[in-house]
C-alpha cells in the first residue's frame, strides 16, 4: 500500500534570508519547491496526509549551511538527472542542491544517523587571547551549562575545536560537535564558553558526518 | 525623530548585528520567492507598500500583493514592501539607528517617491504613525516638504478618512488597481515640471477617487457636530467618489512565498467582489458594490498559476458571500476534479446558512480539516430582521444537523451584541441557540459535538443604514458579556469575545472627525502602537489622549445621531445614496426586511454612480441591472452626479 517508490538523499545548502528560517518552515519550504518541480512527492496515508520530506538535524536560526541533508520520497522512480534539474529550477532563494542521489529504501533515518557536525565559526568582534581561551576551555573535563531549563555538560559534546586564525575577517574556529538523539553540541554555546556574544558570531555549518 | 541618511549596504551591515538577537528574524529579512528587485538607479519612480502590522498578518493582505504585481509590470515603476517590525525589533533598530526599510533592496523609507499605506481597519492608525517615525518622516502632511515620500492611504477605513486626515497627503477611497497608475502618471508629471508640493496634491485631487484633505476644510456647529465641508480649491470636488473597477482584471499569481508561517499563508483568489445581500451593519456590503464576479474558467486558471508560480498546498476563495457566486456550484465542481489527489486544502469561507453550503463544503474534498463556520449574527429572528439577515431559526438548526452529520466535529457560530433596539432577551436567545445547536451536535456524534460562539460587539459604521445609531456604552456591553459569560458554561462550548475597550477604540476611529487626529497623536506618543494587538493595547492612553485634546469620546460614540445631522464623513461618497441608507434605516425600526437586490434592483445609487462604466461593461460582469439610457452629453465622470441619478431611479424602481 506504501506509494514511495524511489528515496533521494539531497545535501543542500541554506543562505542569505533562507538563514532565518526555522525547522517546520524549512520542511514546509521543500514541500512547495517539490511542488512547483511538479515531482511526484509521496504524501503519507490517512486523514492528515503530510509530505515525505525527512530533515537530518536542524540548523539553529541564523546559521548558514552548505551540507544540509533531506531524504525525499516519490511516487514514482524518475531520473536522478531530471530530478536535479527540476529541484534545481524550484528552489527559492538562499536554496541550492549541493548533490543528489537515489538510496535504499530501507535505510534507517536520518536522524538516527547522524553523529557530528563540523563548523566554521567567524567572530564579528575580535575577541583577545582566543587561542588561549580555546585551550583553557579544551583543557576543562566538564563544562557544566544550563539552557532552555535544562542543564547539561557540554564538554563531552565536543569532538574538536581548531583554531584557523586569532583575528582578521575570518573564519577563526573549526569545531566538531556531536549531533546524536538527545545530545547535540550547539556552536553558540561554545561561544560564549569562550567570552564572546553569541549574536556576533557568524556559523556555517560545513559537514554532518553519518554513521 | 531624525535619523542619518543611510545607504542600504549600511542598513544591511547593523541589520546583520541586529537580527540574530531577535524574535523571527525572517520577518525583516526580505529575499523571499517571487518577490520583485529592479534596478533602483534605472527606475523613475520608487514606491514602498506598507502594511503598518507585522510581516506575519501584513503578508497576507490581498490588495497590496495586487498592487505590488501591478506596479511592477511598469517599466518606470518599482514596487517595494514594508511592514512594522514588533516591539523587540523596534528597539534594536532605534538603537542601531536603522530607520525603517523596504524588504526588496533594503532602501530607507525615506528614499521612496510614494508611500502607499493600506488601512484595513482602524487598529492600524498609531502603527501608521510609527511607520512614518521610524523612516525619519514627519508625521504632519503640513510639515512635509519635496524632500519627502508623497504619502498616501488606500483600504477600507478611507470611506470615513477624517481621523487620519493630519497625516496623510491623500487617500484613495475605493478600488485601487486603477487609480494608483493615475497616481503615479500625476506624480511623474509633477515630478519633471519642477513645482512645489501643492501643485502635485492638486494634481492629485483631480484624480477620480482620490481626497486630499488638505483642500477641504470643515465647519462645526457650537455642539461640535459639522456644519458644513468646504473645498478650499477649484480642484477639490464635492463629493469624492469612491473609484472601481468595471470588471474584475484577472487576479494576481505571483504570490510571494514567506520564509517564515504567516497568517492565512495560501493563494488568496478573489471570486466575486461586492455584496448585495444588504446586512445593514456590514461596512464591507455597503462600500463594495456593485457585486462582480469572475468566471469559473478564469479563477481555475488563476489557481494552477498561482500553484505553478508558489508551491503552496492552499487556497482561499475569497469574497464577502461565496454561496451567492452565480456559478459557485460549478465553481466547486470544477475545482474539485481538478485538483483532486495533488493534496490541495481548499478554504470556502462566508457560506450562507442553509445546507447547500455543507454540499458545497463537502464537494470540496481536504477542504475538512479545521471547523464549519456559520454567522447568524443576531439569535432570534426579530433581530434578524431588523440587521437585515433574516434566517430562521429552523434553516440554522438543520445546517447545524448536517454539518456535524458529514463528519465536522466543531462548528463556528459567529454573532454580534449590541445591534439597534438589542435587549438582555436577545442576548440570551444567543445562549439559548447555542445551546440548541450543540444539542443538535450531540444528537448526531453524541460527546465530540463541540462549539465555538464568537460574539463580537456591533459598531456602527459610516456609510451603512446604522450610522445614525448610539454604541452600547461600556457599561451595556459589560452587563451583556457578563450573561453571556455566566450561562454559556458548557465544557464543549468555547465563546470567545471582543472587549468593551477594543470596541470603544474601533468606534471612536471609525466614527470621528478631523480633531480625532490630535488624539491619535497623542495616545501614540503615550505609546500606543499595535493597538489591534491584546498584549499591547493601552486604553488609558487612549483616554488621556481624548481629555488632553479637550474632546469628549462619549460625543463620538454613545449619542444618537439627528436624521440631519452632517457627519464627518459626508464629503465621501461610496456610491450609495444616503436617503437609500436612511431608507434602509427606517425599514430597520419597522422591523421590514429588503430582499437581495440581485432580484430586483432597489436604487441604492449604485447605478446612476458608475452608468458609464455598466453602459460599457452590459452583461454578465455585474449583478445590477443594465443602463440602457444613452449617455449623457458631458461625459465628465466628476461631475456626473445629480441629473444622472433622478433618471436612473426612474429606471431602476421601474424595474
Ligand atoms: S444599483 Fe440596484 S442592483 Fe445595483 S447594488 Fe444598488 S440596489 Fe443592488
Amino acid at each position: 500500500m506504501s506509494a514511495e517508490q524511489m528515496r533521494l538523499r539531497i545535501t543542500f545548502s541554506k543562505t542569505a534570508a533562507m538563514r532565518y528560517t526555522g525547522h517546520l518552515d524549512l520542511h514546509r519550504a521543500w514541500e512547495r519547491a517539490f511542488r512547483r518541480s511538479r515531482l511526484p512527492l509521496a504524501y503519507s496515508q490517512g486523514f492528515h496526509p503530510q509530505p515525505r520530506l525527512n530533515l537530518a538535524a536542524a540548523l539553529p536560526l541564523g546559521f548558514t549551511s552548505d551540507c544540509e541533508l533531506l531524504d525525499a520520497w516519490l511516487e514514482t522512480v524518475q531520473p536522478v538527472e531530471q530530478v536535479l534539474q527540476a529541484l534545481t529550477l524550484a528552489l527559492p532563494p538562499g536554496m541550492v542542491v549541493r548533490s543528489l542521489e537515489q538510496v535504499d529504501l530501507r535505510l534507517p533515518a536520518l536522524q538516527t544517523q547522524t553523529q557530528s557536525a563540523e563548523y566554521e565559526v567567524t567572530l564579528l568582534d575580535p575577541l583577545p587571547g582566543l587561542a588561549q581561551r580555546l585551550e583553557a576551555l579544551l583543557a576543562q573535563s566538564t563544562l557544566p551549562r544550563h539552557r532552555r531549563d535544562r542543564d547539561y555538560d557540554l564538554r563531552p559534546l565536543i569532538e574538536e575545536i581548531v583554531l584557523l586564525a586569532e583575528d582578521g575577517p575570518g573564519p577563526h574556529l573549526r569545531m566538531r560537535l556531536s549531533v546524536r538523539e538527545g545530545a547535540t553540541g550547539r556552536p553558540e554555546e561554545v561561544v560564549d564558553v569562550l567570552g564572546a556574544s553569541p549574536t556576533s558570531a557568524r556559523v556555517r555549518r560545513t559537514r554532518i558526518v553519518l554513521r | 525623530m531624525t535619523l542619518p541618511v543611510l545607504s542600504p549596504s549600511e542598513i544591511e551591515l547593523r541589520l546583520e548585528r541586529i537580527l540574530p538577537g531577535v524574535q523571527k528574524p525572517g520577518r525583516y529579512t526580505g529575499g523571499e520567492l517571487n518577490q520583485v528587485v529592479k534596478d533602483w538607479q534605472a527606475i523613475e519612480t520608487h514606491l514602498a507598500l506598507i502594511f503598518p502590522d507585522l510581516y506575519d498578518i501584513g503578508m497576507s493582505n490581498l490588495g497590496l500583493a495586487i498592487l505590488y504585481e501591478s506596479l511592477n509590470q511598469r517599466p518606470d515603476a518599482l514596487a517595494e514592501r514594508a511592514y512594522l517590525p514588533w516591539t523587540d525589533m523596534e528597539a534594536a533598530m532605534r538603537q542601531a539607528g536603522i530607520p525603517l526599510y523596504s524588504l526588496e533592496t533594503h532602501h530607507s523609507l525615506a528614499d521612496f517617491d510614494i508611500l502607499g499605506f493600506t488601512l484595513p481597519y482602524e487598529t492600524l492608525y498609531t502603527n501608521a504613525l510609527n511607520t512614518l517615525d521610524l523612516a525619519g518622516i514627519p508625521l504632519f502632511a503640513e510639515q512635509r516638504s519635496n524632500a519627502h515620500p508623497l504619502v498616501i492611504a488606500g483600504g477600507h477605513t478611507t470611506f470615513n478618512p477624517e481621523p487620519m486626515h493630519a497625516f496623510m497627503d491623500a487617500f484613495v477611497i475605493g478600488e485601487g488597481e486603477e487609480v494608483i497608475h493615475e497616481i503615479v502618471d500625476a506624480y511623474q508629471a509633477w515630478k519633471r515640471s519642477q513645482a512645489e508640493r501643492p501643485a502635485l496634491l492638486r494634481r492629485l485631487a483631480q484624480i477620480p477617487g482620490v481626497y486630499v484633505p488638505s483642500l477641504y476644510q470643515p465647519h462645526y456647529l457650537e455642539s461640535g457636530q459639522i456644519a458644513r465641508i468646504q473645498p478650499l480649491a477649484d480642484a477639490a470636488p464635492l463629493p469624492v467618489r469612491k473609484r472601481i473597477v468595471a470588471k474584475l482584471p484577472p487576479p494576481p499569481t505571483h504570490f510571494i512565498v514567506p520564509y517564515i508561517d504567516t497568517v492565512h499563508n495560501r493563494v488568496p483568489v478573489e471570486i466575486t467582489r461586492g455584496c448585495t445581500r444588504g446586512c445593514r451593519f456590514c461596512h464591507a456590503g455597503m462600500i463594495s458594490r456593485p457585486v462582480r464576479e469572475r468566471s469559473v474558467e478564469q479563477i481555475v486558471h488563476a489557481i494552477e498559476d498561482s500553484l505553478e508560480h508558489t508551491g503552496f498546498e492552499e487556497v482561499g476563495l475569497l469574497s464577502l458571500s461565496s454561496s451567492d457566486y452565480t456559478h459557485i456550484l460549478e465553481l466547486v465542481q470544477a475545482v474539485s476534479a481538478r485538483f483532486a489527489g495533488k493534496h490541495l486544502g481548499i478554504s470556502l469561507p462566508s457560506l450562507r446558512i442553509d445546507t447547500f453550503s455543507v454540499d458545497l463544503m463537502d464537494a470540496l474534498r481536504g477542504a475538512r480539516h479545521g471547523g464549519f463556520t456559520l454567522a447568524p449574527e443576531a439569535a432570534t429572528e426579530r433581530m434578524r430582521q431588523i440587521i437585515n439577515k433574516p434566517v430562521s431559526t429552523q434553516a440554522l438548526l438543520e445546517t447545524a444537523a448536517e454539518v456535524y452529520r458529514r463528519g465536522y466535529t466543531t462548528l463556528k457560530l459567529y454573532f454580534m451584541i449590541g445591534h439597534p433596539s438589542e435587549t438582555l432577551e436577545d442576548v440570551q436567545a444567543i445562549v439559548d441557540l447555542c445551546k440548541a445547536v450543540l444539542a443538535e451536535g450531540r444528537k448526531v456524534i453524541g460527546r465530540r459535538a463541540r462549539l465555538n460562539a464568537g460574539v463580537s460587539t456591533f459598531i456602527p459604521k459610516p456609510h451603512t443604514p446604522f450610522q445614525w445609531v448610539p454604541c452600547d456604552t461600556v457599561e451595556q456591553i459589560t452587563a451583556k458579556q457578563t450573561l453571556l459569560k455566566h450561562s454559556l458554561r458548557d465544557r464543549d462550548i468555547k465563546l470567545s469575545w471582543t472587549t468593551p475597550a477594543e470596541t470603544m477604540l474601533e468606534a471612536w476611529l471609525s466614527r470621528g472627525d478631523r480633531r480625532l487626529s490630535q488624539v491619535i497623536y497623542r495616545a501614540w506618543q503615550k505609546g500606543a502602537r499595535f493597538d489591534a494587538w491584546q498584549e499591547l493595547f493601552r486604553y488609558s492612553a487612549w483616554l488621556e489622549a481624548f481629555a488632553e485634546a479637550g474632546l469628549e469620546p462619549d460625543f463620538y460614540t454613545h449619542r444618537p445621531r439627528p436624521l440631519d445631522e452632517i457627519f464627518p464623513w459626508e464629503h465621501i461618497s461610496s456610491g450609495v445614496r444616503k436617503k437609500y441608507l436612511l431608507e434602509e434605516y427606517r425599514r430597520s425600526l419597522a422591523g421590514e426586511t429588503r430582499p437581495d437586490c440581485r432580484e430586483s434592483c432597489f436604487a441604492c445609487g449604485i447605478l446612476p454612480a458608475f452608468a458609464d462604466l455598466r453602459r460599457e461593461n452590459p452583461g454578465e460582469a455585474w449583478k445590477c441591472p443594465e443602463v440602457k439610457s444613452p449617455a449623457p452629453r458631458s461625459n465628465d465622470f466628476s461631475r456626473y452626479t445629480v441629473t444622472g441619478e433622478t433618471q436612473l431611479d426612474a429606471q431602476g424602481s421601474s424595474k
